[in-house]
C-alpha cells in the first residue's frame, strides 16, 4: 500500500495538524511565519523546503546583516561584471576576457567522511563556476587541521587530500595552490575550503534566472538518489517500505567522471546558445535550484516531480526535493531549442529530463502523481528567509589575551641559538614542505599552469596568444584573527594581496570564506562582525571589491570555537605571463634586497607558536597604504623585467623566506643582517608589507628607483651564490650562520611523510 | 616541412590531456585533428595519439571500457598496418587493454596518485615517436598517475628487453613500482608506443619543467616526411 | 529473470598493494592472525530471461575481455540463479 502524500489540499483541509518543525531546525516564530506566508499550514514537502532553505547554511540568516557591508562599502570599480548574490562573482580582466572565482567550505562533511566530504566540496564549487558560463580552469584548497601529530588528524588529512586529488584530478583541473595549516584549535573541526576559478568571454556570462514564460526547466546530470537527506528523513520515517533501501545516507558521494561529462556538456550547450538561464544543484538540491531560478526570473514555475530521473525508486517526493545527489544542473531552455539541447546531452551520455515550465503565476508549484504538494511564493523560500540580529559581545578574555605579549618568551641571543631556531621552524608542520600533499594533485592538466605551490600565488594563462593571465592566492592567519579579528581580517587580505603582487600580477578582486564558531555565542558573533568590518574596510581602502564568498558557522566542539578564520582569496591580472616573477634564487651574483620595514612584531608569530606555544599580544600592524605601494613596485618591476625573484615575508619571517627561496631551485645566497636591528627580530619578526627580492646587478638600481618613487624601503642585504652552495647569514649576533641546503631540504621534507606515511 | 601532417588526438569521455596533446602537435609543426571516440573513422590521419586522462572515470579498470570504443576498431587495424600510435598514460592503459601492447598498468605500489617532474632515459630511438632523441638521452617530463605500475610476466619482460622494445626507463626514482623501471614500451614494429609520463606537458618553458617532451612529436612528424 | 555473480581477483603473482594495506590495517586493529589479504571485485548481473548455454558462453567471453584483464586477473562465475 503506498504512503499517502501530503498535498496542498490536505494542508488546507487539516491546517491544525501538528508538524515536526522543531526536528527540522525551525523555530516557532519561523514556523508561524511560514503559516502566515501560505495562509495555511505547509505541506510536508513545503516544510522540508523551508526548513533547509532557511537553515543557516542556505539562508545566511546570521551573517546577512554583516555581509551587507561588502555592498555598502564597495569601492568604485568598473571591473565587476557580476557582483555578490549570484553563484560567483565575475570580473573583467581585459581583452574581452572575464574570470569568475569563488571559495566555499565543506567543513563538517569532511570531518564525517574526509574523502567524500572533500571530494564533493570540489564538485560543488566547480559547478558554481560552471553555472556562471565559465570553463573551470583551476582549483586551490585552503585546508586547516588539528595538531599534526594527533591521531584524528591522521584520520582526516590523508582522506581529505586523497578526496581533493581523486575528484580534482579526474575532472582535469590543475591544483595550483592553497594552504595547509595545523593548529589544535581546529581539532574536531577541520576546515576544508575549496576555491575554483573559471574563464570565459564577456558574452558567455549566464545567470541563474528563469525568464520567458513557457520556457522549459531541464534537470540534467546524475540521477537523483537519497544522498544527503539526513535530517529531512524525519518526514519519511513512516515510509521504510519493504524492498527499499533501509537507510537514507547523510553523506554525499561524488562521481567526478559524471562531473567531467557535465562540464563538457554544459559548455557545449552554452556555447551553442541553447540556454536562457542555468543553476547548479548544491545544498537543498531541487528545492533550492527551482526556487532560486523562479525567484530570479519571471517569478513562477510549475514542476512535475515525477519527471525527475531516479536512482532509487523508493524515494518519497519530499526526499526527491531535498536530495543532495551530486553532479546535477538545471537549465532553462526555450521550446524551440530543447531538441538541440537534449541532443548534446545524448552525445555526452548525460541524462536530461524536462521537469517543469516557467510561468508568470508568481508561485512555485510542484506536482507529484497529479497532486499539488508545493505551492509557494519562491522569493520567500530563496531570498526572503529569516534575518537574525544576533547579539554580539567582545569576549571578556580579549583584553587579557592582548596584554599577554610574546615579550615574556625567551629570545635567542646567539648565532647558535638562531641556527637551532631556524631548523626548528623549517621542520615544524606549518612551515615544513607540503610535497607529500601537493604531489597528489595534478598541476599540469590543461597546459596553462604558469605557477603553482609552493610559489606565492597560483598563476594560470588565460589567453594562449597574448599571454594574459590571472594569479590567485588564499591566506589567513587564524592566530592573528584571534588576537584581533578586525585587524586579522585586514591582515589576511594584505597577505593575499601581497602574494598576488609578488608574482607580478595586479590585484583586482576578492573572495572570502569566513570560518567561525557558533553564531549563538555572542563572542563568536563579535569576532565575525569585526572580521567582516575589517575585510570590508580593507577592500575599500585597497580599491578591490568582494565578488562573493561563503560563510561557515558552527565550527566548534562544545563551547570551544575555532580561531576566527576569515580566509581571503585575492585574484590579480598579469598582461603577459612570460613576465611573471617566481620565488626562486636562480642567478649567481643577483643582488638580494628586502623591500619594506621590519619592526619588533613577534606576537602570534610562528616562532612564538612553535618554540613557546605562546599566543598573545596584538598582531603585527597592518598598513594597507604600504601594501598598495609595495604591490605597485612589484608589478612594475615585473613588467619592466628588473626583478628576478620575489617572495613575500610572512610566517617565520625573513629567515623562512630566505630558506624557501634557496630551496626552490637549490641555489644558495650570502646575506647579512643590517647593523641597526636586533638579529633575532630581523630574522623572525612577522611585520607586514615586506618582500624579499633579487635583481641582476645591472637592474638593481632601476628596481631601487621604482621602490623609492613609491616610498618603499629597499635595502640590499647580500647576493645569490652558486647552485648547491650554502645559505649564509652574516652579522647574526656578531657571527656568521651557514646553513647547508641539503640539511635544510631534508629537514623541511621529512616532517609530513613522517607524520602521514 | 611538416605542414599538412595530420595527427589525430582521440577524445574519450573523461579524456583530459587531449587539448594538451593537440597543442604539442601544433607547436611541433603538425596539424592536430580531433577524433571522437564514438566515430569509427580515423579520417585519414597520419598518426594517432591516445591522450592522458580518466577515460570513463577509470571505472572497472583504467582504459578497459575505452578499449571497446568505436574508434578503436579502425585504430587497431591501422596500428597493425604500421600507423604510428602513441598512448600517453591513460592512452598507454588503453593500448595494453586492447593488446596492441603487452602487459598491464596497475595501481601505484605506494597507493597514492603522484605528480612529479620525472627523469627518464630514452632507450630506443628506432620507434616512430623517439627517432629525434639520442640513444640514452635523459630527459625530465611530468609524470602524473595513480595507476602507473607497468607489470608483465618475466618472459614478456625479457622479450621486451631483448628486442629493444623498452622505449623509456625511469631514472633516479621509480615513482610507481613499474617492473624493471619501465616507463614506456613499443610493439615489435616500433610504430605503437605506450608511455606513462607526459611529454605533452613539457613542450613550453612557461608551463613545463623543460621542453624535453617536444621531440616525441617532432619525431613522428619527421618520420612522415621521410616515409 | 536470472542473477549471475562473477568474482575477479588479481593473479597470485601480481602485487596487490591495496590488499597489503588492508592486511596492515587488520593487524593494527588487533587481528594479527591474518597473514594475507587479497582484494578483488564482485560483479552482480541481473538478466532478463534465463542463462542457457549460449548466454553462459557469452558471459565467459565478457568476463574474460571486459570484466577482467586476463594479463593480471582471474575470474570465476561463482553463482547463477534463475
Amino acid at each position: 500500500m503506498s504512503r499517502h502524500v501530503d498535498t496542498v489540499a490536505d494542508a488546507t483541509a487539516n491546517s491544525d495538524l501538528e508538524q515536526p518543525y522543531a526536528e527540522l531546525g525551525l523555530k516557532p516564530d519561523e514556523y508561524a511565519r511560514i503559516r502566515e506566508i501560505l495562509g495555511r499550514r505547509p505541506t510536508s514537502a513545503e516544510l522540508a523546503m523551508y526548513s533547509v532553505m532557511w537553515s543557516e547554511h542556505c539562508s545566511y540568516k546570521s551573517s546577512k546583516v554583516h555581509l551587507a557591508q561588502f555592498g555598502d562599502k564597495k569601492p568604485e570599480t568598473d571591473v565587476l561584471l557580476v557582483g555578490i548574490g549570484e553563484n560567483a562573482g565575475v570580473v573583467d580582466i581585459g581583452d574581452g576576457w572575464a574570470v569568475t572565482f569563488k571559495v566555499e567550505s565543506h567543513n563538517h562533511p569532511s570531518y564525517v567522511e574526509p574523502y567524500q566530504g572533500a571530494a564533493t566540496g570540489i564538485g560543488g564549487i566547480v559547478r558554481d563556476i560552471l553555472s556562471m558560463g565559465a570553463r573551470p580552469v583551476a582549483v586551490m584548497d585552503p585546508l586547516r587541521f588539528g595538531a599534526a601529530d594527533h591521531p584524528d588528524t591522521r584520520r582526516v588529512l590523508p582522506g581529505v587530500v586523497a578526496g581533493i586529488g581523486g575528484y580534482g584530478n579526474c575532472l582535469g583541473l590543475p591544483n595550483i595552490g592553497g594552504e595547509i595549516v595545523f593548529d589544535s584549535s581546529y581539532q574536531g573541526n577541520p576546515l576544508v575550503n575549496a576555491l575554483c576559478v573559471g574563464t570565459m568571454r564577456h558574452e558567455d556570462i549566464h545567470l541563474a534566472s528563469a525568464k520567458g514564460v513557457g520556457n522549459l526547466v531541464v534537470l540534467y546530470g546524475a540521477k537523483t538518489g537519497g544522498d544527503g537527506i539526513g535530517g529531512v528523513s524525519v518526514l519519511a520515517s513512516e515510509t521504510f517500505d519493504e524492498g527499499g533501501p533501509a537507510k537514507r545516507p547523510s553523506v554525499q558521494v561524488g562521481d567526478p567522471f559524471m562531473e567531467k561529462l557535465l562540464i563538457e556538456c554544459t559548455l557545449e550547450v552554452l556555447h551553442a546558445g541553447l540556454v536562457e538561464g542555468i543553476q547548479d544543484l548544491g545544498g537543498a538540491g531541487i528545492s533550492c535550484a527551482t526556487s532560486e531560478l523562479a525567484s530570479n526570473g519571471e517569478g513562477g514555475m510549475h514542476v512535475t516531480l515525477d519527471s525527475v530521473p531516479l536512482r532509487d525508486a523508493t524515494l518519497t517526493p519530499e526526499e526527491i526535493l531535498m536530495s543532495e545527489s551530486q553532479e546535477r544542473m538545471c537549465a532553462i531552455v526555450t521550446p524551440a531549442k530543447i531538441e538541440a539541447f537534449l541532443d548534446i546531452c545524448r552525445k555526452w551520455d548525460v541524462t536530461a529530463d524536462v521537469i517543469g515550465v516557467v510561468t508568470d503565476s508568481g508561485r512555485l508549484v510542484i506536482e507529484w502523481h497529479g497532486e499539488v504538494i508545493v505551492d509557494v511564493p519562491p522569493r520567500t523560500v530563496a531570498h526572503d528567509g529569516p534575518v537574525y540580529h544576533r547579539p554580539l559581545a567582545r569576549p571578556t578574555w580579549q583584553d587579557t589575551l592582548q596584554a599577554d605579549t610574546s615579550n615574556s618568551c625567551a629570545r635567542p641571543t646567539t648565532a647558535e641559538q638562531v641556527t637551532s631556531t631556524i631548523f626548528t621552524l623549517v621542520g615544524s608542520p606549518n612551515l615544513a614542505a607540503k610535497t607529500w600533499v601537493t604531489s597528489q594533485y595534478d598541476r599540469y592538466v590543461l597546459g596553462n599552469s604558469i605557477l603553482a605551490q609552493p610559489e606565492d600565488s597560483g598563476m594560470i594563462r588565460v589567453d594562449e596568444v597574448t599571454g594574459r593571465g590571472v594569479a590567485i592566492s588564499t591566506d589567513c592567519n587564524g592566530r592573528f584573527a584571534k588576537l584581533n579579528p578586525y585587524d586579522g581580517a585586514k591582515l589576511a587580505l594584505a597577505e593575499s594581496y601581497r602574494n598576488v603582487a609578488a608574482t607580478g600580477a595586479a590585484p583586482l578582486a576578492v573572495t572570502n570564506c569566513l570560518n567561525f564558531g557558533s553564531p549563538e555565542d555572542p563572542a563568536v558573533m563579535w569576532q565575525f562582525s569585526e572580521a567582516v568590518r575589517g575585510l570590508a574596510d580593507g577592500c575599500l581602502e585597497l580599491g578591490i571589491p568582494v565578488t562573493g564568498g561563503n560563510v561557515s558557522f558552527y565550527n566548534q566542539t562544545g563551547t570551544v570555537a575555532i580561531h576566527p578564520t576569515p580566509v581571503v582569496g585575492v585574484l590579480g591580472v598579469i598582461d603577459d605571463v612570460a613576465l611573471r616573477t617566481s620565488m626562486a634564487f636562480v642567478n649567481e651574483g643577483d643582488v638580494v634586497l628586502v623591500l619594506g620595514d621590519t619592526y619588533d612584531e613577534l606576537n602570534g608569530s610562528e616562532w612564538a607558536h612553535v618554540v613557546h606555544r605562546h599566543l598573545g599580544g596584538l598582531p603585527p600592524r597592518v598598513d594597507l597604504d604600504a601594501e598598495r605601494r609595495l604591490a605597485e613596485v612589484l608589478v612594475e618591476a615585473a613588467r619592466t623585467r628588473v626583478v628576478s625573484a620575489a617572495h613575500d615575508v610572512s610566517d617565520g619571517g625573513i629567515a623562512q623566506a630566505l630558506v624557501e627561496m634557496a630551496l626552490r631551485r637549490d641555489v644558495g645566497a650570502t646575506v647579512a643582517v643590517p647593523s641597526d636591528v636586533d638579529s633575532f627580530v630581523y630574522l623572525f619578526s612577522e611585520s607586514t608589507a615586506r618582500v624579499v627580492v633579487t635583481a641582476a646587478p645591472h637592474q638593481v638600481e632601476a628596481l631601487e628607483s621604482i621602490a623609492a618613487q613609491r616610498k618603499i624601503a629597499a635595502v640590499r642585504i647580500g647576493f645569490v651564490t652558486a647552485p648547491g652552495s650554502e645559505l649564509c647569514i652574516d652579522s647574526v649576533f656578531g657571527e656568521t650562520v651557514c646553513l647547508s641546503l641539503a640539511q635544510l631540504h631534508d629537514t623541511a621534507e621529512a616532517t609530513l611523510p613522517a607524520l602521514f606515511g | 616541412m611538416t605542414l599538412g601532417m595530420r595527427i589525430g588526438v582521440v577524445t574519450f569521455p573523461g579524456s583530459l590531456d587531449d587539448r594538451d596533446a593537440a597543442r604539442a602537435v601544433r607547436i611541433a609543426g603538425g596539424e592536430a585533428v580531433a577524433l571522437w571516440h564514438g566515430d569509427a573513422d580515423l579520417h585519414g590521419v597520419d598518426a594517432v595519439i591516445l591522450p592522458g586522462g580518466f577515460s570513463y572515470g577509470d571505472y572497472l579498470r583504467c582504459g578497459a571500457i575505452a578499449r571497446f570504443a568505436p574508434v578503436m576498431e579502425p585504430l587497431i587495424d591501422a596500428a597493425n598496418g604500421g600507423l604510428p600510435v602513441l598512448g600517453i598514460c591513460n592512452g598507454f592503459q588503453v593500448l595494453c587493454e586492447s593488446h596492441l601492447l603487452p602487459g598491464a598498468l596497475v595501481r601505484n605500489d605506494h597507493l597514492h596518485f603522484i605528480c612529479r617532474d620525472q627523469q627518464i632515459r630514452i632507450e630506443s630511438t628506432t620507434t616512430a615517436w623517439t627517432s629525434s632523441y639520442a640513444a640514452g638521452q635523459e630527459i625530465v617530463i611530468p609524470l602524473k598517475n595513480g595507476e602507473g605500475g607497468y607489470v608483465a610476466d618475466s618472459a614478456t619482460l625479457d622479450q621486451l628487453e631483448g628486442d629493444g622494445r623498452v622505449v623509456a626507463r625511469y631514472v633516479g626514482i621509480n615513482p610507481n613500482g613499474s617492473r624493471r623501471d619501465i616507463a614506456g614500451i613499443s610493439n615489435a614494429r616500433g610504430n605503437v608506443v605506450g608511455l606513462m609520463p607526459h611529454p605533452e606537458h613539457a613542450v613550453e618553458s612557461l608551463t613545463g619543467p623543460t621542453t624535453d617532451g617536444l621531440a616525441f612529436f617532432t619525431s613522428v612528424l619527421a618520420g612522415m616526411v621521410n616515409a | 529473470m536470472a542473477r549471475v555473480v562473477i568474482d575477479v581477483m588479481l593473479k597470485p603473482e601480481i602485487l596487490d598493494p591495496q590488499g597489503k594495506a588492508v592486511e596492515g590495517a587488520l593487524s593494527r586493529l588487533g587481528l594479527a592472525a591474518v597473514t594475507s589479504v587479497r582484494q578483488g571485485k564482485t560483479f552482480t548481473l541481473e538478466l532478463a530471461g534465463d542463462v542457457d548455454d549460449t548466454t553462459l558462453a557469452h558471459l565467459h567471453t565478457l568476463a574474460a575481455t571486459l570484466l577482467s584483464n586476463p594479463v593480471i586477473e582471474d575470474y570465476v562465475i561463482r553463482e547463477v540463479t534463475a
